[in-house]
């Protein structure tokens, strides 16, 4: 039971990650595809960590996949908004 | 079933991994081209960790996917041209795809002969069965520390060597100016745990994947982050210390191998009974010295003052920066 | 088993001969520095694949020492070839 809600919380993440992905594909500038791509893959990772949690019975495994995904959302942040403001000061430039 | 989904997924891996490759090298744009290849970096790691090979994937997501990212990264700015055309003849490039293609065939033969004649028989054996004396218990480790000693002592060298080149032939590269508020936040938390997480996978390699290069290669991430975060970080570094801890890993191990040598009639015999301590030991000093290389090779040549390092007098203070500050 | 050992040493060789085309296709230092560093990787996929022995047991681990000391000297002279090319551009411009 636990494992089929656990795949099942893994493929509702990985919905996420596609949509995200398609978003990279098909919107069309910088900051729209930053949008697409930062929230989608961080709410799709918050899904696929709370199965994996569900499927490993380790505490300290848990506790270690826990501060990835913390690391993973601070990192995608930051690097979104380096990436934003790199564009915007080049798109500045440009007018 | 469950054989199929492993080889779809194989499949996905190689195909994916291809593609990436391919990209990289026919891209006309060189910022596109590197990005590309610190994917591939990326799913390099993703492979390693599938064919069961844990040490190797941490080391290519860090220095792989990380730090010769950053290093390729910054070094675009040095190059005038940010499009990458061939200008080969037709007929070149055609003899260049003739010959790719005949070495492939020839390889894959003999690759496929290779693995169908295989006897079954693997150096893995010999490893297991002297693990017990080796000091340590993650073989991997044990192979790089222990019985091929020699082996890492050189490549050591060969990264020193590498690292004394940049250091000769240029001065580091300008800093640049964009300082982010946002970024100076994120370092301050995650430097220290880069740090820990250095020292864990540093003393972890004994008896699980890690090790010395991984943990060098993340206190140079750690060191890359700070450098981009407070672009004048390194003016505050102490030189000498810098070239201490750029030789300790090559000096560490050939004190031990001597002092080994003394009582073991060979260079780096180890006595089995203090092996597991002499492997931490000369790791320590190769973790910092590996870190140091990294850190120095992103910074593309020697800090401000390197050369005025040993003179602590008059014409250091000529220079605009202080060196004296202990990092 | 065997069969993961061919397609992942196969994929291997595809990866060098992709980095090789390039390598010799280009005339920059930059591409042709990315193009070597894929051929590299190639040669250490190779090497895992053929170290590889089943999802349960760890890849023999003296092709993966090999493979970690490669990867940190692959790095080292992707970094030492880049200096080199900085130092020959600064000479280009005096």
């Amino acid at each position: 039971m636990i494992d089929i809600m656990a795949i099942l919380l893994i493929f509702f993440g990985l919905f996420f990650f596609l949509s995200g992905s398609i978003g990279l594909l098909r919107l069309p500038d910088v900051f729209s595809r930053l949008h697409a791509l930062a929230k989608a893959d961080n709410i799709g990772l918050a899904f696929v960590t709370l199965g994996v949690i569900m499927l490993e019975p380790n505490i300290l495994n848990d506790i270690k996949v826990v501060i990835i995904w913390l690391l993973v959302m601070a990192a995608s942040a930051i690097s979104s908004h380096l990436i934003a403001r790199r564009a915007l000061r080049e798109h500045r430039g440009d007018d | 079933m469950i054989e199929i989904l492993w080889f779809i997924f194989d499949i996905m891996l190689v195909l994916l991994l291809l593609a990436l490759a391919w990209t990289t090298c026919s891209t006309q744009d060189v910022m596109r081209a590197v990005t590309l290849f610190i994917a591939m970096g990326l799913l390099l790691a993703v492979i390693w960790a599938r064919l069961k090979a844990p040490d190797l994937a941490l080391a290519e997501a860090v220095i792989g996917a990380g730090i010769s990212g950053a290093l390729l990264l910054s070094a675009i700015k040095d190059y005038p041209s940010n499009l990458m055309v061939s200008h080969r003849s037709p007929v070149m490039r055609g003899m260049i795809n003739i010959f790719t293609i005949a070495l492939t065939i020839l390889m894959s033969w003999a690759v496929w002969h290779g693995i169908e004649m295989s006897d079954g028989k693997r150096l893995s054996e010999q490893v297991a069965s002297q693990l017990s004396i080796s000091g340590v218990s993650n073989p991997v480790t044990a192979v790089l520390l222990n019985f091929r000693a020699y082996d890492t002592l050189l490549e050591l060298a060969v990264v020193l060597t590498a690292v004394l080149t940049v250091l000769i032939l240029n001065e580091k590269r300008a800093d640049h100016k964009v300082i982010s508020p946002l970024l100076q936040g994120m370092t301050r938390w995650l430097v220290p745990l880069l740090v820990i997480t250095s020292g864990y996978l540093l003393w972890v390699g004994a008896h699980a994947p890690g090790g010395a290069f991984q943990a060098g290669a993340m206190l140079a991430a750690a060191m890359i982050l700070l450098q981009l975060a407070y672009p004048s970080i390194h003016q505050g570094f102490n030189l000498y210390l810098l070239r201490l801890l750029l030789v300790i890993g090559i000096l560490i191990f050939v004190l031990v191998g001597l002092w080994m040598m003394l009582l073991n009639d060979d260079f780096l015999a180890y006595s089995p009974a203090w092996a597991g301590s002499l492997i931490l030991i000369i790791e320590t000093a190769a973790t910092l010295s590996i870190a140091t290389a990294l850190t120095l090779a992103y910074l593309g040549g020697r800090p401000t003052g390197w050369e005025n390092g040993l003179k602590k007098s008059a014409s250091h203070k000529d220079s605009h920066t202080d060196n004296g500050r202990v990092k | 088993m065997i069969s993961e050992q061919l397609l992942y040493s196969l994929a291997g060789i595809g990866l060098f001969a992709i980095g090789l085309r390039a390598t010799l296709l280009h005339h920059m230092l930059l591409p042709r520095l990315l193009a070597l560093n894929v051929c590299g990787a190639g040669v250490f996929l190779i090497f895992i694949a053929i170290a590889y022995a089943g999802v349960e047991n760890m890849a023999d681990p003296v092709p993966q020492a090999l493979v970690l000391t490669g990867i940190v000297v692959a790095v080292s002279a992707t970094a030492m070839a880049l200096a080199l090319g900085r130092r020959l551009e600064a000479l280009k411009d005096e």
